[in-house]
C-alpha cells in the first residue's frame, strides 16, 4: 500500500465485516515508532484460523476469510524491523468478549516505513460506507491527541444517517482541524 | 474550531432534508473495497464520486455505496452503476479524473462512457 492509513482502512473493514458494532482505531506515535491497533467486538476467529490469516497462500477463493490484508500488514511492519499480532475470541468459546484485535508496530526511523498518509480520509470513507456501525478513533501524537467517536455524534444527530453528505464533511473538516491545530503547536 | 454544537445546526438543517430523499434513489453506484481495491486507488475515486454526486445536485438520484471484492482485481478500481430497468454498467482501472466524468456524462447525462468499460478494454 501507498499509505498506511490504506491499510487502516483495509483492516478495519474486516472488523466491519465480521459484524462488529465498535471498531477501535488507536495510532500511538513518538518520533521512533508508531503502534497501530485495531480493536472489534465482531464475532471473532477460532484459533484454527487465527493461525492461518496471516499466511497469503492458506487461504483459497472458496474459503477465504481475510485474503491479503493482513499479510501486507505484517510484512510492512515487519520489513521496518517492527511487527505484528493478532488476537482474537471467537462468538461460539466467548459469547460475551468476542472479538479481534491488530496491532502493529513499526519503526518510524526505518526506510522502508511506509508513510502514514491521509488519515482522516481513511476515518471518512469508512464512515461512509458503514453509517450504522460506530469508530472510535485515537491518535496519540506528541503532545497532542486527534480523535473521534461517531456514538458521540450519532447521539447529537438523532437518526439524520452519518453518512449524509453534510456529515460527511463536517466529520472530514472536524479531524483535519484538530490535525492542523497539531502542526501550529508543534 | 469545529464543535459538536456547530453539528447540532448541520442537523437541525436537515432534519426535514433527511425525509424527503429516502426511498427517491434510482442509480446505485458501487465501488470495490476490498484490499485489491484500496491499493490499487479506490478511496479516492470513492471520495470524488461522493463529492461530485452531491455537488452536481444528484444526491437524490444516486446512492455511492461500497462492497468488497469484485473479482476482477486487476482491473481494480471498480465502480459499477445500477440503475432500474437498465443493464448493469462496469467502469474499470478508474481514476478521481474519470469518476468526474463519469457523474457529469453518465450519472448527469444518461450517456455510459464505452471506452472506460470493462468492455471498452483491450482484453
Amino acid at each position: 500500500m501507498k499509505e498506511l492509513s490504506l491499510n487502516i482502512l483495509d483492516i478495519a473493514e474486516n472488523s466491519v465485516k465480521a459484524g462488529a458494532s465498535l471498531t477501535e482505531i488507536t495510532i500511538e506515535e513518538d518520533e521512533r515508532f508508531l503502534t497501530l491497533i485495531i480493536k472489534d467486538d465482531g464475532c471473532g476467529m477460532t484459533e484454527d484460523i487465527l493461525k492461518t490469516v496471516t499466511d497469503p497462500f492458506y487461504t483459497t477463493r472458496t474459503t477465504r476469510k481475510v485474503g491479503m490484508g493482513l499479510p501486507l500488514l505484517k510484512m510492512e511492519a515487519e520489513i521496518t524491523g517492527g511487527s505484528m499480532e493478532i488476537t482474537s475470541k471467537s462468538e461460539k468459546e466467548y459469547p460475551d468478549s468476542h472479538g479481534t484485535q491488530v496491532t502493529a508496530r513499526f519503526c518510524k526511523t526505518h526506510i522502508d516505513f511506509t508513510p502514514l498518509g491521509d488519515v482522516s480520509a481513511s476515518i471518512v470513507t469508512l464512515i461512509q460506507g458503514h453509517p450504522d456501525t460506530d469508530f472510535l478513533f485515537t491518535h496519540k501524537l506528541p503532545g497532542k491527541t486527534v480523535s473521534l467517536d461517531t456514538r458521540e455524534l450519532r447521539q447529537v444527530l438523532e437518526g439524520v444517517p452519518l453518512n449524509s453528505y453534510e456529515i460527511i464533511k463536517w466529520i472530514e473538516s472536524y479531524l483535519d482541524e484538530q490535525y492542523q491545530n497539531q502542526e501550529e503547536s508543534q | 474550531m469545529k464543535s459538536l454544537a456547530e453539528l447540532q445546526a448541520i442537523k437541525e438543517k436537515m432534519k426535514d432534508k433527511v425525509v424527503l430523499r429516502e426511498g427517491s434513489n434510482d442509480i446505485r453506484v458501487v465501488v470495490g473495497m476490498a484490499t485489491c481495491g484500496i491499493a490499487a486507488g479506490a478511496r479516492p475515486v470513492l471520495n470524488t464520486l461522493v463529492e461530485e454526486v452531491n455537488n452536481g445536485g444528484l444526491a437524490e438520484k444516486v446512492t455511492v455505496s461500497q462492497t468488497g471484492c469484485i473479482g476482477i482485481c486487476q482491473y481494480e478500481p471498480v465502480v459499477e452503476v445500477f440503475e432500474s430497468g437498465k443493464e448493469k454498467v462496469t467502469y474499470v482501472k478508474m481514476t478521481p479524473e474519470k469518476a468526474k466524468r463519469v457523474v457529469s456524462e453518465h450519472l448527469k447525462g444518461g450517456k455510459v462512457i464505452g471506452e472506460y468499460t470493462l468492455g471498452g478494454q483491450n482484453l
